[in-house]
């Protein structure tokens, strides 16, 4: 434990330095994934490097970017990728997307400052066996978890408060 | 109580399947005093065990066992594993169902004649027509307590049908209405009123909603003359060297394999599970598959025509509050050749939850275009088209030999291209449907593709000629004389209405020849 908090500490000064360098701490999922280090997510991880987990974040983010939902959410999503039978594809594919990122003239992917660089990158990349396992990954990763439907304004279960009959099923008032 | 018969006992009807179809003929058949063994592949869950949950709810209810898809329809291509949306439990799909229940038009029973000659399309008049199914709609309706019909009132207005209702009006549209619901509007059968919870895909948790699963099944179960065996998957049908068929051979959940013998059995597994055993119960005698002389056994597999339109609007809809299917356009539906197609579609609205709504809106869409949508749910309204699609002999349920499922058999292969008349149709009804909202201030509009087809259709379909089909005006195969099919794959056509009402129909009328041929002594 000692060892991935060591880990996760060094990551926060790698990323803080570069979120400083680029000067766009708003973007970098650094900060976030720092401020998330206490959250289970964080600390256990287990085989998957830090780095790889905060592209991975910000990879899911940019493929269903809702700008009102936290990061703690989209590391939600990804974190399944953190086992032992699927760190090896992950780390390949971040890799793949990091080259790809190189190859565009970016330092890496998370450090492509533009959202709009980053789905250009991403689109290079849509066929690929390791984009649509995220993406697929995520339709239920992202969206199953109850605790993002507020932001959408859907309501989940209603069955315990008696359905919608006295609760506003027909309270339309624009029309 | 449910009196347990033994599986040597050959004086018994089993049913394969207990949903519309089989759940509905094993009552009625038990009813009238006939001894009735129906064997169901999935688990028994009621109303206490159903869940406001998109996706815990199809972890407990859905068909998930591997299937295979071919063809240029986008379902292959979105949902490859999952050609159908269908239920695995006793009461089958009346579990999901949204609660529809029309009856077919006049002209639907004779597309053959009506359409014409259409290129590419295998149209046959149904042996039976509007007036022979009368009655038979009538007590479907009473039994399923169908909302607009037999003096029972309609359900009231959801928002979502609020929308939907005033865009129809102001497009001119007449037949607009909250629609014929199997959905109680008020206390009816032992049932409650419908509380407008939603989640009606997820099992009716009032039981407001009919399904089999709470109806018919304990009812039969009441009196003695049924029995229902839970987690009992059929892998194949016997028969004696006269070719009559003689029992049911099905595995068990510990998976032990047992031998049910038969008078009579009728199979109700919903239309590809049903042709996939006639075909897997193939035999010297029957080289080509059980009852399958006419080559027709999983041919014209129909899905009906569908495609979807959610639209945003700039104030709040909240289309998820009350039921998933809230109201009907009716005006489409009609057989009007200048369209560009032949047959017509309904226009019923639908709801889905945010997690469906992820995954059904656009498969594959990602990016902002995809999000922003999602981010707009709370302000948007949403419609199911349906319509009559074409029977066409090569779109067909087969057995993959490539892909085996546990108990070692060939899974079904789903095969479907679209018709050039189904393409015509939805692109016609995309284009009414986003006139709908843009007619009340949609600011986006959403022409949504296919869901996995939850009306399967017409794949052991009833002829008058036993060349043109497997079964005849009562369902009886025309080679098996003691076989009948139950479910919506005797289907000729599909015509434009949800299926299930049409199915139930079909069950009540067929146990009541099955009834009097028994006691005739003719089977």
């Amino acid at each position: 434990m000692a060892m991935l908090k060591d880990l996760t500490n060094l990551t926060r000064r790698e990323l803080l330095s570069r979120g400083a360098k680029l000067g766009l701490t708003a973007f970098v999922v650094g900060p976030a994934f720092v401020a998330a280090g206490d959250a289970a997510w964080a600390t256990e991880l287990k085989h998957l490097k830090p780095e790889t987990m905060a592209t991975l974040i910000q990879m899911a983010r940019d493929i269903y970017p809702h700008d009102r939902i936290a990061d703690e959410f989209y590391a939600t999503a990804v974190k399944t990728y953190d086992s032992e039978g699927t760190a090896e594809i992950i780390e390949a594919g971040v890799a793949a997307l990091d080259a790809a990122a190189v190859g565009a003239g970016f330092p890496s992917y998370v450090e492509t400052g533009w959202e709009r660089d980053r789905v250009d990158i991403l689109r290079s990349m849509e066929k690929t066996l390791f984009f649509q396992t995220i993406r697929g990954g995520l339709v239920t990763g992202l969206y199953n978890q109850k605790a993002v439907w507020p932001v959408f304004g859907y309501e989940g279960e209603s069955f315990s408060k008696g359905g919608y009959i006295n609760r506003g099923f027909d309270d339309i008032n624009w029309l | 109580m449910p009196a347990p018969f033994d599986k040597n006992d050959d004086s018994v009807v089993v049913v394969i399947g207990t949903g519309a179809g089989g759940g509905v003929l094993s009552n009625e058949l038990a009813q009238k005093g006939v001894s009735v063994v129906a064997l169901e592949a999935g688990g028994r869950y009621l109303p206490e065990d159903y869940t406001n949950d998109e996706w815990d709810s199809f972890g407990q209810l859905a068909w998930t066992d591997p299937r295979s898809t071919s063809g240029d329809w986008r379902v292959a291509k979105d949902f490859s594993g999952l050609p159908a949306w269908i239920v695995k439990a006793v009461g089958g799909s009346t579990i999901h169902w949204a609660g529809a229940s029309l009856r077919f038009q006049e002209h639907e029973w004779k597309a053959a004649t009506t359409y014409g000659k259409v290129q590419g399309a295998n149209l046959l008049d149904w042996p039976i027509d509007a007036a022979e199914m009368a009655p038979w709609y009538e007590k479907a309706e009473n039994k399923l307590g169908v909302t607009r019909t037999g003096g029972r009132a309609g359900l009231p207005g959801s928002n979502n049908f609020k929308v939907f209702e005033a865009g129809a009006k102001k497009l001119g549209y007449k037949e607009v209405h909250t629609g014929r619901m199997a959905i109680n509007s008020a206390d009816y059968d032992e049932r409650t009123a419908c509380q407008q919870t939603g989640f009606c895909f997820q099992g009716c948790k009032w039981g407001a909603k009919w399904s089999s699963a709470y109806t018919d099944i304990p009812r039969g179960e009441a009196t003695g003359n049924l029995e229902v065996r839970e987690k009992a998957h059929v892998v194949r049908i016997e028969h004696d060297k006269s070719g009559k068929v003689s029992g049911v051979v099905y595995q068990d959940a510990d998976g032990n394999q047992h031998m049910q013998k038969a008078r009579v059995i009728c199979i109700a597994g919903n239309s590809i599970e049903s042709p996939r055993l006639l075909l897997n119960s193939a035999s010297s005698m029957f080289p080509d598959g059980l009852g399958n002389s006419s080559g027709q056994v999983g041919r014209n597999y129909m899905r009906h025509m569908t495609g979807s339109v959610y639209a945003v609007f700039d104030k709040p809809v909240k289309m998820w509050r009350g039921t998933t299917m809230a109201g009907i356009i009716s005006d489409e539906s009609r057989h009007d050749p200048t369209r560009g197609f032949v047959g017509g579609y309904e226009m019923e609205t639908l709801s889905l939850g945010i997690p469906f709504m992820a995954a059904f809106l656009d498969p594959g869409g990602w990016g902002r275009e995809f999000t922003t949508a999602l981010d707009a749910y709370e302000n948007m309204a949403g419609m199911w088209l349906v319509g009559e699609d074409m029977p066409q002999e090569t779109n067909r349920i087969t057995l993959n030999h490539d892909v085996k499922d546990k108990f070692g058999l060939p899974v079904p292969n789903v095969h479907f291209d679209d018709h050039p008349n189904d393409i015509a149709m939805r692109s016609h009804a995309y284009k009414q449907g986003i006139a709908v909202y843009e007619a009340v201030g949609a600011t986006r509009v959403f022409p949504t593709p296919p869901y996995p087809s939850t009306h399967n259709l017409g794949t052991n379909r009833m002829s008058a000629n036993p060349r043109d089909g497997v079964v005849n005006k009562w369902g009886q195969s025309h080679d098996v004389k003691n076989l009948f099919v139950s479910d919506g794959s005797q289907f000729t056509t599909g015509a434009a209405e949800n299926p299930t009402l049409t199915i139930v129909a079909l069950a009540i009328r067929q146990a009541d020849h099955l009834a009097r041929e028994l006691s005739k002594g003719n089977l």
